[in-house]
């Protein structure tokens, strides 16, 4: 059982909750994720490990609502319990001093990247930081990220806040004035990650991302989160979650990623559902 | 049903041998492919005492040499027989830890039971099932007594997996007065017996009875603990004070097939469809969250034991034709014979000398056929079952909408690669002395079960931790004389 030290809303269905965790904090590299499980009844999720506090035993995990799973945690209270949270699993993200660092985090990929970004500032990296969202609350952990980085850009969509268009726009324009940096990496819906690669494969710039594949133990046991790397099968939670994205097979991937829609949407129907009943009920009863 | 009835009487060998064999009571296969329960139903008292007459009591009983924890045979069944039930499971439990357990999943046709005096002439005493009898009689009457255990030795072990080598391990550690922690990476305990073999041949209560039994003795259970990941077997030793470390690690990792199309969606290894179905419980969604999709059209590749637990289980989910592609015949499954027999009953298509060469998929990824190569058997091989061999032009494809691999599993090398100086051999299995179990490389630390021998059996993983924990004993008792040390790990973790 883990309790939920602290529960906040950072953004319109992004939660942040802190939770006790000691053994995983102290542990903890940047890169790493946990698997997570609410109930006897629920379903094991990975939730990347967003920062970690050994000296107050927690870890921070960033959650957006997206399934039925991420929903129920947006009812989690205060001081209320998580079966449990295993980790820190993943191989960590080599973190040395490679010079400039272009860290690119999209939606609910900015959460992993804050500790790749500060740990790569803290190795003597400059960090220039560009991050994307449809809309100006779905850019999150701003001032996080800005602390971590030398330099930042945000983008919108819809041009709510910062510049009009896509992290890459921004990342073609950023190598065009500034030259070629060291290394980039990139975090964030598939589709973006493929599109991040396929600009920096053209000038040549080492890339790497996170990838975000289905699993069901995160240990290497079942081979659900295998995708296609270099024409090779490695499994995202043991050989990941971090891969050359060069190399990444992201078609493979999107499709993988597509596995279990018919079912997720029902279970969230379901659930919405059933809510809205609690709701009704609560509204009769009053 | 009372531990203590009147028995039968001892028959003389003549009318001992006219007894026919007792034939299991089971769901028939129509009711069971609609269900999830236990396709046996167990003996009643009365025919299990029936069958306990037919046992010749022999005086050399060829039978305990064929059991691996070498279990006194003639004597529980003799007990039986004189209604002394009770009596029985205790005869049993002085060197079997789970008989319940063992009872439903030994492979009785290649340990006791082959060997039986009666197999020869008759059908042999239907050792297994009696097993599962007394051991079931126990449970329900709800007396089970907690082994004396010995007064605290002030030594702890640590165990790392709660498969049936953890468990028996820890029994044994725990009766003589260790203290014990298990570690276990998922969140439910039982290893394989949980997340790979199915509730219709093994119900989950009954693992988590054995499991609670241990809890009563002291033992403490972490779940969700990853060792080389949550804390290193460095850390086990230096910082949270173990002075012995035992890996019942089990052999978790999945094998593909290497064909080409293996990554559509709808391939899956027998673990991923095995976990999914019994340890999160799919077959019950949307009650339990984890979801699973078999569609109409099943291949399973492989034909072990792991096969046939993955062939009922997509039958129950509802797939209507299940077929299972093996390249050698009938002969050299490695399936226990009796779930083979329940397999055929429960109307899966076996294509015996039959290998697939490619999975087909649609644009949107998804599995939509097999193209499959007819074989023939040719010279023996090393393993000296003859080598199946391609028939040439033999190639036919079948439309599937799931293909599960079921063709191995080798070690998980989480917790091994990250404890620096431990032999493995060349299949990543951890390399013991038989006579202790302990590491060859590293002394303190101990191994047994699947991560010792590769994916074998329940009985092998249960008694290699009894000898285990013997050893580990051992080794407590020198380093309390100051002869030996913990290992100091030189090498820093990875
Ligand atoms: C589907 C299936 C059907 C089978 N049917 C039969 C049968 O009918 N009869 C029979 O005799 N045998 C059968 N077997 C084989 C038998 O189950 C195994 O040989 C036996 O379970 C091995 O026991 P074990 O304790 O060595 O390992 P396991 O049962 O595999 O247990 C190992 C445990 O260690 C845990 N673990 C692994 N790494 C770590 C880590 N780093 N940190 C913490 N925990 C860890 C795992 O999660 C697991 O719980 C079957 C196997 C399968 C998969
Ligand atoms: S070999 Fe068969 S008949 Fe002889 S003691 Fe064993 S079970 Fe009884
Ligand atoms: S999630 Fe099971 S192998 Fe990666």
């Amino acid at each position: 059982m883990h309790t939920i030290h602290r529960k906040e809303l950072i953004a319109p269905k992004f939660w942040r909750f802190v939770v006790a965790a000691p053994e995983i904090a102290r542990r903890h590299r940047p890169g790493q994720f946990v698997m997570v499980l609410l109930s006897d009844r629920g379903e094991r999720i990975p939730l990347t490990i967003a920062h970690s506090d050994p000296q107050a035993g927690t870890i921070t995990l960033v959650v957006q609502e997206v399934g039925k799973t991420t929903m129920s945690m947006g009812e989690l209270e205060e001081g209320g319990q998580i079966l449990s949270v295993v980790g820190p699993l993943g191989t960590p993200t080599h973190i040395e001093n490679f010079g400039t660092v272009v860290c690119v985090g999209g939606g609910a990929g900015i959460a992993p990247m804050l500790p790749i970004a500060a740990g790569m500032k803290k190795a003597g990296n400059r960090v220039l930081s560009i991050l994307g969202g449809r809309s100006e609350e779905l850019v999150i952990l701003r001032d996080e990220m800005t602390a971590a980085s030398d330099e930042i850009t945000f983008t919108t969509d819809d041009g709510s806040f910062g510049r009009k268009g896509f992290v890459t726009h921004a990342l073609a324009d950023l190598i065009a004035e500034k030259g070629k940096p060291d290394l980039v990496v990139a975090i964030g819906p598939a589709i973006m990650m493929k599109v991040v690669a396929d600009l920096t494969r053209k000038h040549e710039i080492p890339t790497l991302c996170s990838l975000n594949s289905i699993m069901i133990d995160g240990t290497g046991m079942c081979g659900c989160c295998r995708v296609t790397v270099g024409g090779q099968t490695r499994f995202v939670c043991v050989d990941g979650p971090e891969f050359d994205a060069h190399k990444v097979d992201f078609d493979v991937l999107l499709k993988r990623l597509r596995m279990f829609l018919p079912e997720e949407q029902e279970a969230r129907e379901r659930y919405m559902a059933d809510h809205a009943c609690r709701a009704l009920e609560g509204v009769a009863h009053a | 049903m009372p531990e203590r009835i009147e028995g039968l009487p001892e028959l003389t060998k003549k009318e001992r041998m006219k007894i026919a064999r007792h034939a299991m009571p089971e769901q028939t296969p129509e009711a069971r492919v609609e269900n999830f329960a236990e396709v046996a139903l167990g003996y009643t008292a009365a025919t299990a005492m029936e069958e306990a007459q037919r046992c010749l009591q022999c005086e050399k009983p060829l039978c305990v040499a064929g059991c691996p924890v070498e279990i006194d045979i003639p004597a529980f069944i003799d007990l039986i027989r004189q209604g002394d039930f009770k009596g029985a499971v205790a005869k049993i439990k002085e060197t079997n830890t789970l008989p319940a357990i063992c009872g439903r999943v030994c492979p009785q046709e290649d340990q006791c039971e082959v060997v039986c005096v009666l197999e020869k002439k008759f059908t042999p005493v239907a050792i297994g099932r009696l097993e599962r009898f007394v051991a079931d009689v126990e449970r329900d009457a709800g007396t089970t007594e907690m082994p004396h255990c010995a007064a605290p030795s002030g030594h702890k072990v640590a165990i790392i997996g709660c498969g049936p080598a953890g468990l028996a391990c820890a029994a044994d550690l725990a009766k003589l007065g260790h203290q014990v922690t298990i570690f276990e990476a998922l969140h439910k305990t039982g290893g394989v017996l949980v997340y790979g073999i199915p509730e219709f041949r093994l119900p989950k209560a009954i693992v988590d009875f054995e499991v609670e039994n241990l809890k009563r003795m002291g033992v403490e259970i972490r779940t969700g603990y990853v060792v080389g990941k949550t804390a290193t077997v460095e850390e086990l030793f230096h910082e949270q004070g173990y002075d012995a470390v035992f890996f019942g690690t089990g052999a978790g990792l999945p094998s593909f097939l290497g064909v080409p199309g293996e990554n559509y969606i709808g391939v899956v290894s027998a673990n991923e469809f095995l976990t999914r179905v019994n340890l999160m419980k799919a077959y019950d969604f949307p009650n339990y969250d984890t979801p699973v999709r078999v569609g109409k059209r099943v291949a399973v590749v492989g034909s072990g034991n792991v096969a046939m637990d993955c062939l009922r289980c997509a039958k129950r989910l509802g797939a209507e034709h299940v077929i299972c592609v093996y390249r050698r015949t009938r002969n050299e499954s490695p399936a226990r014979k009796e779930e083979l027999e329940r397999a055929e009953e429960e109307f899966i298509d076996f294509r015996w000398l039959s290998a697939p060469l490619e999975i087909y998929g649609n644009d949107d990824g998804f599995v939509t056929g097999m193209k499959i190569q007819r074989m023939e058997l040719g010279e023996p091989d090393a393993s000296g079952r003859r080598r199946p061999v391609p028939v040439a032009g033999s190639e036919y494809d079948i439309e599937v909408d799931t293909v599960i691999v079921a063709i191995g599993q080798s070690p998980n090398p989480l917790a091994t690669r990250a404890t620096p100086g431990l032999e493995l051999n060349r299949h990543g299995c951890i390399v013991v002395d038989e006579a202790t179990m302990m590491s060859r490389s590293l002394p303190g630390v101990f191994a047994g079960g699947d991560i010792v021998t590769g994916a074998a059996t329940v009985i092998l993983a249960m008694g290699a931790g009894k000898v285990a924990a013997r050893g580990i004993h051992d080794w407590l008792g020198k380093l309390e004389r100051g002869e030996v040390t913990k290992p100091p790990f030189t090498s820093a973790p990875a």
